[in-house]
């Protein structure tokens, strides 16, 4: 087994058992890399020198004998809209093609600290608003179970990273589905942390009430690895949350019994992919055989949701992504007067989708419109936390599918924005209500497709979707962790 | 014009007097070099977060309560939105249907009488950077530069209701809140600084009318006595207006400072639409009762309280009592001295006339002073030890050298020169070496006594008393 295939956990025992360098780690990846990038296109920028760099600082800390972070000299992949120090951060835009920040985003403070190697900075939609990656500004990137198909977005970049095992962590970013999503259709392990538990200081907002980051992972227990090192309070963050933050990998292996489980109704719907839906009732029959409680609940705001959430993360972007106007930082298209120039570089620098967004946004939120758009779907969002309220008094966890059907084919939505919305039907609410939801992989569809369920928990309870994700691992049916990568010029790698 | 009624209503922007910025740490000082006061946050660089600063809201809250206003314990910031250069996130985090206080009244003195300006509002928002343009104006400059020091600086927006008459009023109630909020630290109201900034809405509507009239937006006014000239301006021309038959459109104008006169600018067509809503990066404001209630108790003495307590307290005249409410030092250092001293009106025309001449000559403040060795001069001055003349040179020399009084007397000998014992010689050897003046005034002519005083207090340099002079020449003539 190569060390590209590994999962963090096992290069975490290796390096710290001395086995392995970091150096040799990171090269490792970047030869898978060298080797997929120009079929997958899962990066925007690549920072070989400097994973090295990290990794060779590490090994001679280790060597020093030094204490070091677990997950020190394992690498990761940073999805471009979080904000790194003197390194390109684009969000797949035009408008930032050229933008260097000046500082690092707290996450990536975090990341250094520990001494973990970034490969890169990963594609995306364009500032996170699409659930194909087809939405760059650059060139979409494919799924590396099928080069036909989408990796799912808008953090598709992070996900085919860890998918072809091009890296093996990757921090991605999750407003209504754009972590869940892309690792549903990657086979992964994603998840989107409770509102709050994530700082977003350096985290380029999209909607700011609804943007977490969170860890794209093979396996539950390197996403718990990845979480630890990334939550906790952010005196910069006025909406992290003050608090302790537990080890989420104690939980790990606990079991299942008497888990109260409510299956959504909604989420298990017979319009769905029967695969889909086979997929996810057959990891719930798992549970209740070992002992978990399973019951029925429906949302039925879910429908709501999906129209409020198509006003509030709209309407949040318009004012978002005002800043964009040529004057301090970023494309600039000039102009003979203040005005033409805002527009000009407005008009060039954004693609159709944002654009698409901003004018919905900003509609939203204009006078006479705001009490029936925005302030009724700010209404439909605070019934949707009591229903997820009363639910949790039930039940421990939701269950239902991720998404409706597995990856889809390039450029087979791209005509039909509202076909795209409703392949995050399933994610919307959970990020409406702000607790935590994970994706993970529960089946192969006939056509070799992953299939993914999703988990969602109560406020701060990740820990809990943790356990069960890793409970399924090991009970379930033995899934491949990573496609093999049929290249287009022939062959398997 | 008396057939109609000036309404007036004033929006107040000043800056807080905070170290650093409402939502940074960056330095609020005023003059750095362009954008050397910036950081990812008042620059809204991608990805950056605003988080409260806690002195910004104390002092929000402090103004807010000098004013009457009522602080609410749970308020909400919202975003503006608007594409400007100066507004680096295109939006600005301000206050729209949940103010930090409503309410709120200031007492003023207009004229004779006392009259009550209500306020509607007491917010807090972010200060917006500095245009700086190439050319003399906006208008005929090829380029523009921004400077983002100012950017995020907390401010504080004043809203008062239509109560306002006229131009005198409007500059007498600024005046008023520029002392209370100077009192109360919460700003330096620096119009030149630009750290107090002043708006109006000015109608007209026929004498008796309760309906308001069409309303014009009167902005750059850039020192209080421009708040009244623009003011009385435009209520004159909109007299002109309606007294011809026309009719007013509402519209925002420039007070140009240099023609005396409001240009208007551009018509407003209803608002503007800010699309304002909840700022989804900070969460509500929720102050405790507590906060604001410690806030309240150590508020200092407010002018209107003081003004009136030095009418009452020391007899002293309005005017006395005003000068030492707005130049609260000299207040301060009459009410330090007066603590050793009754004779108040005395002591307030000493500090009024001669010191404060005088601190102003040498460049000092009056907290700089000593008021006990004021106190020790008016008792040699009061016991006769020193005359006036002589007290007035050694006023000079205590705000300069700092020396006590009764020092500088016995160094310079500067005591009073009094007694038959020590005048009689001085006032003979007058009276033998001028002759021709002791003739005339023993024919009556009183010009010649001043002459021989004149000539003694010459030759005592000034230590001796006229008065007492007087006496023991026409002693000594008249017992010849």
């Amino acid at each position: 087994m190569k060390l590209f295939q590994k999962n963090a956990a096992e290069l975490s025992n290796m390096l710290q058992k001395n086995e392995v360098s970091a150096v040799d780690v990171v090269q490792s990846f970047l030869d898978r890399i060298e080797l997929l990038e120009p079929h997958l296109k899962a990066f925007i920028t690549h920072t070989p020198a400097m994973a090295l760099q990290t990794a060779s600082e590490v090994d001679s800390r280790r060597n020093n004998g030094e204490k070091l972070h677990p997950l020190a000299g394992v690498p990761v992949a940073i999805k471009d809209n979080i904000s790194t120090q003197g390194l390109r951060t684009t969000c797949a835009s035009h408008i930032l093609e050229s933008y260097i920040p000046p500082y690092d985003a707290s996450v990536i403070t975090a990341l250094k600290r520990a001494g973990l190697p970034v490969l890169g900075k990963t594609n995306m939609d364009e500032f996170a608003m699409g659930s194909s990656t087809e939405n760059s500004a650059f060139y979409p990137t494919r799924n590396p179970w099928n080069l036909d198909k989408v990796p799912g977005g808008s953090s598709g970049g992070s996900a085919v990273a860890v998918s072809a095992g091009m890296a093996p962590l990757a921090l991605g970013s999750d407003t209504g589905g754009s972590i869940r999503q892309p690792a549903s259709l990657c086979g992964l392990t994603g998840l989107r942390p409770t509102y709050g538990r994530v700082s977003r200081y350096g985290l380029i907002a999209f909607a700011s009430s609804l943007d977490q980051i969170g860890p794209l992972t093979t396996t539950a227990r390197d996403n718990a690895l990845l979480l630890n090192l990334i939550s906790g309070y952010d005196p910069l963050d006025s909406t992290a949350l003050p608090g302790e933050v537990p080890d989420f990998t104690e939980d790990l292996g606990r079991g299942i019994k008497n888990l109260k489980v409510g299956v959504i109704r909604q989420n298990v719907s017979e319009g769905f992919d029967p695969e889909v839906t086979a997929a996810v009732l057959k990891a719930v029959s798992l549970l209740r055989d070992h002992g978990a409680e399973v019951d029925e609940v429906s949302l039925p705001l879910t429908d709501h949701g999906l129209s409020a959430y198509y006003l509030i993360a709209p309407s949040e972007a318009s004012s978002n992504l005002g800043r964009y106007d040529g004057v301090r930082y970023g494309y600039n298209a000039g102009g003979d007067s203040i005005d033409e120039m805002f527009s000009t570089t407005r008009g060039r620098g954004f693609g159709p989708e944002v654009k698409r967004r901003i004018m919905i946004g900003t509609y939203a939120l204009s006078a006479g419109y705001y009490d029936a758009y925005y302030l009724q779907a700010m209404k439909v969002r605070t019934m949707i936390r009591r229903d997820y309220d009363a639910a949790f008094k039930r039940f421990d966890i939701l269950i239902g599918a991720t998404t409706p059907t597995p990856a889809f084919n390039i450029g087979e939505k791209t005509d039909d924005p509202l076909q795209m919305y409703l392949s995050d039907i399933c994610n919307i609410t959970d990020s409406l209500a702000g607790v935590p939801s994970l994706s993970i992989p529960c089946g192969i569809s006939s056509e070799g497709l992953p299939l993914g369920m999703q988990i969602t928990g109560s406020y701060f309870n990740e820990a809990l979707l943790l356990r069960v994700a890793s409970f399924l691992e090991e009970a379930g049916e033995s899934l491949p962790m990573r496609p093999k990568v049929k290249l287009p010029e022939g062959g398997e790698v | 014009m008396n057939k109609y009624e000036v309404v007036i209503g004033l929006e107040i922007h000043l800056e807080l007097k905070t170290r650093s910025k409402l939502f940074c740490s960056c330095s609020t000082t005023f003059g750095q070099e362009p954008n050397t006061n910036c950081c990812p946050v008042c620059l809204g660089l991608p990805g950056s977060l605003p988080v409260f600063n806690r002195r910004a809201i104390e002092l929000a809250v402090t103004a807010a309560l000098a004013l009457n206003s009522k602080v609410q314990l749970r308020s909400r910031f919202d975003r503006k939105n608007y594409f400007y250069p100066d507004l680096p996130k295109a939006y600005q985090v301000s206050q729209y249907d949940q103010p930090l206080a409503r309410g709120g009244f200031m007492e003023i003195e207009s004229g004779e009488s006392e009259r009550i300006i209500n306020l509607e509002r007491v917010h807090l928002e972010e200060e917006a950077g500095k245009l700086v343009h190439a050319g003399n104006s906006i208008m005929g400059s090829a380029y523009s530069l921004v400077d983002y020091n100012r950017a995020g600086i907390p401010l504080l927006e004043i809203v008062t209701a239509p109560d306002i008459k006229s131009g005198q009023e409007a500059r007498a109630f600024l005046e008023d809140l520029r002392s209370i909020l100077l009192y109360s630290g919460a700003s330096d109201c620096k119009m030149e600084e630009g750290s107090l900034r002043c708006d109006a809405n000015i109608s007209l509507r026929p004498q008796g009318s309760e309906k308001l009239g069409t309303k014009a937006e009167v902005k750059n006014m850039n020192s209080f006595r421009s708040v009244e000239l623009a003011l009385n301006y435009e209520a004159e021309r909109q007299a002109e207006v309606l007294s011809a038959g026309g009719t007013i459109t509402q519209e925002t104008c420039h007070w140009d400072e240099e023609a005396k006169k409001t240009i208007p600018l551009r018509s407003k067509e209803g608002s503007s639409d800010y699309r304002y809503f909840p700022e989804p990066d900070l969460l509500p404001l929720v102050l405790e009762p507590a906060f604001i209630d410690n806030i309240y108790a150590s508020l200092p003495e407010l002018p209107a309280v003081r003004r009136k307590r030095l009418k009452e307290k020391y007899d002293l005249s309005a005017a006395t009592a005003a000068q030492f409410t707005v130049n609260r030092a000299l207040g301060d250092f009459f009410e330090t001295a007066a603590q050793d001293y009754d004779r108040y009106n005395n002591l307030a025309n000493w500090i009024q006339g001669d010191l404060q001449y005088q601190l102003r000559e040498s460049g000092k403040e009056a907290d700089d002073l000593d008021a006990k060795k004021l106190i020790e001069l008016l008792e040699l001055l009061d016991q006769g030890e020193i005359n006036r003349p002589v007290a007035k040179e050694l006023l000079t020399e205590m705000v300069n050298s700092g020396k006590s009084p009764k020092k500088l007397v016995k160094e310079k000998g500067l005591g009073r020169i009094s007694g038959d014992e020590k005048l009689r010689p001085l006032v003979d050897q007058v009276i033998s070496e001028n002759p021709d003046a002791v003739e005339n005034y023993l024919k009556g002519k009183d010009k010649a006594l001043a002459f021989l005083v004149g000539k003694i207090m010459a030759m005592t340099k000034g230590r001796a008393d006229p008065a007492e002079l007087n006496k023991i020449i026409k002693e000594r003539i008249s017992n010849k």
